[in-house]
């Protein structure tokens, strides 16, 4: 089903149904991640990638309009590109240990600890947040911090692109010709 | 959508209890899948709902983009001055066994506290953003 959602996602041009396809397509792989037992990766895939991100391209969407235009190029050299890519990842995957080996190195590096002794030192049953918000701490921060400074950037451009805007549209017509283009 | 009386009264009964669930997902995130970033999300899509079908000055009546913009910064702030109280406490940058007598029930506080921060950091951020993808189309004709 995520394979189907895919391929009909490239083919559909019509862009308020991607939009939709593209909310379907998180939710079977929120539901992918409950089966692999990541409960917490799966809820943030649902509300991130089903929930805030369809409405924000729902949002695009209304300013860019419902219809994409067809490529101008051939596809042949991008396909080209993306098959030796993938064939490389293909390669290098075949190195990788065995999938849910218990024997992985990534099962004995510190998640033993964190899984033994987390009910001793932070006291709490979800060892998920437990790695996360203690043992792990600064690197959530660092995330956070990401997150603030994705907004600055994003806030940047669009307020920033408005303000200017505004300011053309005050100098006359010339600057409104100029911003035609 | 803002004729249609069924969008209008269910966008209206489920708002509080979305806010509500973004709430437990963060308090009850030490014991359940959640935390403060799920929280954040689900409670910013909670006002995303609310402006999709009452339009987006209703919700910035009640949500100035200030304001939105103030928690992003504020929540970097809480978890930064969590590390901060931890080290005025004698231990180290987010050592969170400084902020209760038992370590446990530090430990508790301190990822309570921060995850607070995500919560604020998140909500403020994606509310912000959806602020400016929907009022951008709305100022030019």
């Amino acid at each position: 089903m995520l394979a189907a959602a895919g391929l009909a996602l490239l083919r559909i041009r019509n862009l308020f149904a991607v939009v939709m396809l593209a909310g379907i397509y998180s939710l079977l792989s929120a539901g992918l991640f409950t089966v692999m037992d990541a409960v917490d990766v799966a809820f943030t895939e649902a509300a991130v990638g089903a929930g805030i991100s369809t409405v924000l391209f729902l949002a695009a969407l209304a300013l860019a309009g419902h219809h994409e235009s067809k490529p101008g190029h051939t596809p042949l050299l991008p396909m080209l590109v993306v098959v030796m890519t993938g064939a490389a990842l293909v390669y290098g995957t075949i190195d990788l240990p065995g999938y849910g080996d218990a024997a992985n190195p990534v099962h004995h590096h510190v998640a033993d600890h964190y899984l033994e002794e987390s009910p001793h030192e932070i006291g709490i049953p979800n060892v998920v947040t437990a790695v996360l918000a203690s043992y792990r701490g600064y690197d959530t921060m660092g995330e956070t911090t990401v997150v603030f400074a994705a907004a600055v950037g994003v806030m940047l451009l669009l307020a920033g692109g408005r303000r200017s805007r505004s300011r053309t549209q005050a100098g006359g017509e010339a600057g409104e010709e100029g911003d035609g283009e | 959508m803002r004729e249609e009386v069924v969008v209008r009264v269910g966008a209206k009964v489920l708002t509080p209890f979305i806010i509500m669930f973004a709430l437990y997902v963060h308090f009850h995130g030490d014991y359940s899948p959640g935390g403060g970033f799920q929280a954040g999300v689900i409670l910013a899509a909670a006002f995303a709902l609310l402006a999709l079908v009452y339009g987006l000055d209703a919700v910035q009546r009640v949500l100035p983009p200030w304001f939105v913009r103030m928690c992003a910064a504020l929540g970097v702030l809480i978890y930064a001055g969590v590390g901060v109280v931890t080290m005025l406490l004698g231990h180290n940058f987010l050592g969170y066994d400084a902020l209760a007598h038992d370590a446990q029930r530090g430990q508790h506080y301190g990822i309570m506290a921060v995850e607070l921060g995500v919560l604020v950091t998140v909500f403020g951020v994606m509310v912000s953003v959806f602020y400016l993808f929907a009022g951008r189309g709305r100022r030019e004709p």
